[in-house]
């Protein structure tokens, strides 16, 4: 479809040299990932190390400095938000982020927005086939809450929800937009020890669904859990790549993590 | 029972001519109707897209300006050399392309104006307006500026049954009035409950969320700002037709803040609620001179009142009822067990 540099087929998304920069200040510097299709892939560091900076250059909120991010061979860079939920690619947000005035069901049903055919003109003048859609649309939004376990909630306002099942009201919006690559920040934090297990489980099946995760998360016992690798930010660069069991040991991760004396106690 | 009450409402504010003998009380329900739709047309924007323009007033003289010359036929240089002119047309003919136009200023402040938002919007939706004004005020050969279009020429329209019947007495522009406040309440609500509608709920609520499942910001502002203007531009079409003659005052804020007024009192975001608001206000001044109370003290009542539907109930009167209502139920339904 597109004549850009196309990475390898099972490459999902592909990051290259990526660097986000707010004014003098580097958040993210030459940044270079790869997503494998189907695959859950983390991304690790401490507080600060651009984690997010990183989702939102992706996903069309923040302007890269410079950089390339392609995903399924096309180009994603300049592309606004609302262009790569087309392409399949939904994210989720750091701070809870639900449409709090509405209803959960509604809240769904927003997120079904780009699975609905009407235009304006149909909408107006009240055609059939809109009434149709919209009771197909309010079925598939129940189907998607019954799947991510809050169809009991449908009714209640997405404020009114606790804060563990907001969370999760956040990916069931994202999941109604139907996503193939799923941009997950944080989703557990907040949560306590059950729902994150719960939640584990959840992802699995979301996976299962054929549906390519990358992970920002702070939780390690999730992301060691969850993912098929893992990719360690410190400071705006990559330290350390490899599979959960491989960054656990990696003496630089520690470090980050955990200070220099701690790594040299280790080694 | 729902459709019952919407089918008793309908007789009963149709029946209203055949039996109210005051011809007066007629022609301010013809008022307050068009501010009505005007303010249902606000409300798109202001209530349910989130988006506070503070020159909604723009679109209904748009309405009200690029329909009466339709009607009225103009001649006017835009360049030494060049007339632009064009024969009266009848005004069934008049009135869509006042619509039209109005619509037309509505994509033009949608695809401009959001680019900037917040603070930004209103101070350029406030400029819009007045520039607007400022164009009906000088330029005299086109508008007559303040000298005002005169005898425009009311509604003809072949009716079945009726043959060609010409809107002249109030009744007559009351039905009128209420057929296309009857409409564009069927627009809107059809609007809200769609795709279209949970779009601009979804970027009220939360912009960011919202285009991260795919709502497209500029071309939902776009859809709502042309919608929302085109139907203000029907109510300034009708007004100029019913009261035949429109001069630059039909731009003054004052209208503006009025139709606000109506939206945020009757409860922003709600479907009843520039029709409650709107009945308020409308009819609350007529009803204070009813009362011989001086225009000065009017003006203060109509403040405090405002001030206190405020204060009380934040969210306006229908919110509030419903909230009550529900309250009431949960109550019963308790006491039952």
């Amino acid at each position: 479809m597109s004549s850009a540099p196309a990475p390898r087929p099972e490459i999902a998304l592909g990051v290259t040299g990526l660097a986000v920069h707010f004014g003098g200040l580097v958040a993210i510097e030459d940044v270079t990932l790869e997503v494998r299709e189907g695959e859950v892939l983390s991304l690790i560091g401490p507080n600060g190390a651009g984690k997010t900076t990183a989702f939102n250059a992706i996903t069309g909120y923040l302007p890269p400095a410079a950089g390339e991010i392609h995903y399924r061979g096309r180009r994603l860079n300049g592309l606004k938000p609302h262009q790569n939920a087309e392409l399949g690619i939904v994210r989720t947000f750091q701070k809870t982020s639900v449409f709090g005035g509405r209803t959960v069901l509604e809240n769904v049903l927003m997120g079904l927005h780009l699975r609905s055919r009407q235009r304006a003109l149909p909408i107006i003048f009240g055609l059939r086939w809109v009434a149709r859609e919209e009771r197909a649309l309010e079925l598939e939004a129940r189907r998607i809450l019954e799947f991510i376990g809050l169809a009991a909630r449908a009714d209640e306002l997405g404020s009114a929800l606790p804060y563990g099942e907001q969370r999760l009201l956040e990916i069931a919006i994202a999941l109604a937009a139907k996503p193939s690559l799923l941009l997950l920040d944080e989703p557990v934090s907040g949560m306590n020890p059950a729902e994150t297990a719960d939640f584990m489980k959840k992802l699995r099946e979301i996976r299962s669904l054929g549906i390519t995760v990358l992970l920002v998360e702070h939780d390690m016992r999730m992301v060691m859990g969850v993912s098929d690798r893992v990719v360690c930010l410190n400071q705006g660069r990559i330290i350390a790549d490899g599979t959960p069991a491989e960054i656990q040991r990696n003496p630089e991760v520690i470090r980050a993590y955990l200070g220099e004396r701690y790594a040299r106690a280790q080694g | 029972m729902k459709r019952a009450l919407t089918a008793a409402w309908l007789v009963f504010l149709f029946s209203i001519p055949l039996w109210m003998q005051s011809l007066y009380i007629i022609h301010v329900l013809v008022i307050t109707g068009i501010f009505i739709i005007a303010a249902m047309s606000l409300n798109l924007l202001l209530g349910y897209a989130g988006q506070l323009s503070l020159g909604h007033v723009a679109f209904f003289g748009i309405g009200a300006y690029a329909s009466s010359l339709v009607s009225l036929g103009f001649s006017v240089h835009v360049a030494p050399e060049i007339v632009v002119a064009l024969e009266p047309k009848p005004v069934w003919m008049a009135i869509p392309a006042g619509i039209l136009f109005a619509g037309l200023a509505g994509w033009f402040i949608g695809r401009v104006a959001f680019k900037v938002r917040g603070a930004y919007f209103v101070i350029v939706s406030i400029s819009f307006a007045e520039v607007v004004r400022l164009v009906a005020v000088n330029w005299v050969e086109l508008t007559q500026g303040p000298m005002a279009l005169n005898n425009i020429p009311p509604l003809t329209l072949w009716l079945p049954g009726a043959g060609e019947h010409t809107f002249w007495k109030k009744p007559e522009n009351y039905w009128l009035v209420l057929t296309v406040a009857v409409l564009s309440h069927i627009v809107v609500r059809r609007l809200v409950h769609s795709r279209a509608g949970r779009a601009m709920i979804a970027l009220r609520e939360n912009e960011p969320l919202a285009s991260s499942v795919g709502v497209d910001i500029t071309r939902c502002l776009v859809l709502t700002a042309v919608v929302s203007a085109a139907m203000a531009g029907a109510a300034g079409a009708l007004y100029a037709h019913y009261v035949r003659i429109v001069d630059p005052d039909v731009f003054l804020f004052i209208y503006t803040v009025t139709m606000v007024i109506m939206v945020v009192t009757g409860g922003k975001g709600t479907l009843a609620g520039p029709i409650v608001g709107g009945l308020i206000f409308g009819l609350l001044p007529e009803t204070l001179r009813a009362f011989e109370i001086a225009p000065e003290l009017q003006w203060i009542l109509y403040g405090v009142l405002m001030v206190l539907i405020l204060y009380f109930l934040p969210d306006g009167i229908v919110p509030a009822v419903r909230k009550w209502r529900e309250q009431v139920r949960a109550g019963v339904a308790a006491e039952g067990k």
